[in-house]
């Protein structure tokens, strides 16, 4: 308080902190922040399993899953049964990414290609892979080849419908000024087409792989001699939980590592969607 | 006018649903800046749009003859985002082009920008990357679609006289669209009005009496 008498003037106030408001955003994200679910989930199994509460039987224990792996490994089953899967995964993914690719293509770049092919591909989406099995091996026995068709198939349609909407949305704006700079057809696909599709093929490509991981399975529990299915099916004849266990275990890995590796291409090939954060 | 850059007779288009222009007859001289006003709706993106050759969508008849070379600035600077500037630039051209293209970012003031993702750059630098692409084709006839209308006032003046030092340079004819007045008396040798699909006024800015401000504003319908 002022004493000075006539002194109208109101003192200003206080200065306090600044206070600094919370956030309404969830905040900067940290790079290893996936592994903390993973992590507590590997080690509630793990507290379950030491304790004695999780039966071997129901589902063994971690570091048997890992003792396991590494005899596998020693005696070269597990290596030789991932090549063979590997195979026939890129294999079809391969042949369903290519015929996804060129039919996205002509249904994406013509009407008539649109009215034929995506109303063919539409009515197919409808339905799944294991009911159409039965006629793939009709078709092509129950050897090799129906298992990269199967899987081909499987892979082909996310590949497809991702590649084409891309397509179809491409912004028209860009093919007005195609035409005002005199672009041709060929200058024209390469140059506007095909970059402005590129995302959404490779956001294709990632369901496609994990599609083509998913048939992988079901094609080696039909009828397989080698591939990690054929181990699996073994083992589970054996009730050797300790094998069906890795073989899940592989699974998960190899879809995580093509998962990894499509996004990585994604972040050499859209460097110019890469913004500040560099 | 002898040999003009720009004829065109009787120039009608119809939509279903915008944009109408019921016989348009416009003839603009070689090197000669012309700025079309009108209101929304009077049908100057119509027209423009016919001359650049991307009104699929329109019917209509008439008869336009052009340069062979003409450069379309749209009102957004259009860059491919997935292309380096200098890319931008020389989109379309041959190989060879390239010195000349960097040039042409010279001239716009973006030296040393050639490597640069268009979002790296603010809106007026992005428009001026687009001025050097139509600069760089040597354009005998310049077609803008209100090509400042999304810019910042400052920014705009800025380009103004970019505008009109690269216009007195390379003397392509140019046709402007604007709903700026100011813009259309500032840049123009020549303003037309168009209402209703019609050109209802033709005046040379040097030979104009009186406040053409004011002529342009009532003429609008404004003031």
């Amino acid at each position: 308080m002022n004493a000075i008498s006539g002194d109208i003037i109101p003192a200003p106030p206080a200065l306090a902190p600044a206070a600094q408001r919370p956030p309404l955003g969830p905040g900067t994200p940290s790079r290893q922040g996936h592994l903390l679910g993973p992590g507590l989930l590997l080690l509630y199994w793990a507290v379950l399993s030491a304790t004695g509460w999780l039966d071997p039987r129901t589902l063994p224990a971690p570091w048997t899953a890992i003792t396991t792996g590494v005899e596998l490994v020693r005696e070269g089953r597990l290596q030789a049964n991932l090549a063979v899967s590997a195979a026939r995964a890129a294999s079809g993914l391969l042949v369903g990414g290519v015929a996804g690719v060129l039919l996205a293509f002509l249904s994406g770049l013509s009407l008539l290609g649109g009215y034929v092919i995506d109303g063919i591909v539409q009515l197919k989406r409808g339905i799944p892979i294991l009911a159409i099995i039965p006629f793939m091996i009709l078709w092509f026995g129950i050897g090799e080849p129906m298992k990269v068709a199967v899987i081909a198939v499987a892979a082909f349609f996310p590949i497809y419908i991702q590649t084409h909407s891309a397509l179809r949305s491409i912004d028209l704006r860009y093919v007005e000024l195609a035409e005002t700079l005199g672009l041709s057809r060929p200058q024209f696909l390469r140059r506007i087409v095909i970059p402005g599709a590129l995302p959404g093929f490779l956001l294709g490509l990632r369901f496609g792989a994990t599609a083509a991981w998913l048939a992988l399975v079901v094609v080696e529990q039909l009828n397989a001699s080698s591939g990690i299915g054929y181990m699996v099916t073994l083992a589970r004849n054996y009730a050797q939980t300790d094998v069906m266990l890795v073989g899940l275990v592989v699974y998960a890995l190899l879809g995580f590592a093509t998962d990894s590796a499509i996004r990585w291409a994604e972040r050499r090939l859209l460097t110019w969607r890469r913004t500040l954060g560099r | 006018m002898s040999a003009a850059a720009v004829r065109i007779r009787d120039l009608k288009r119809t939509f279903t649903l915008k944009g109408v222009l019921n016989g348009v007859d416009l003839d603009i001289a070689p090197g000669e800046f012309v700025a079309l006003l009108g209101r929304s709706g009077s049908g100057k993106s119509t027209l423009l749009r016919a001359l650049a050759g991307i009104d699929h969508e329109a019917q209509g008849t008439g008869e336009i003859a052009l340069p062979p070379r003409i450069a379309v600035i749209f009102q957004d600077a259009r860059l491919l985002p997935w292309m380096r500037v200098l890319d931008n630039v020389t989109l379309g051209l041959p190989a060879g082009a390239r010195g000349r293209a960097a040039q042409a970012l010279e001239e716009v003031g973006l030296a040393g920008r050639e490597r640069s993702w268009p979002h790296e750059l603010s809106g007026g630098e992005q428009q001026r990357v687009a001025l050097a692409r139509a600069l760089v084709r040597e354009p005998a006839l310049l077609l803008a679609d209100e090509p400042f209308g999304a810019l910042d006032a400052l920014t705009r003046i800025q380009m103004h006289d970019l505008l009109r030092r690269l216009s007195e340079r390379h003397k392509p004819a140019v046709l402007l669209v604007t709903h700026d007045i100011d813009e259309a008396i500032a840049l123009a040798d020549r303003i037309i009005m168009l209402d209703d699909g019609r050109i209802a006024s033709d005046l040379r800015v040097a030979d104009a009496r009186g406040d053409l401000r004011a002529t342009l504003l009532a003429q609008l319908g404004v003031g």
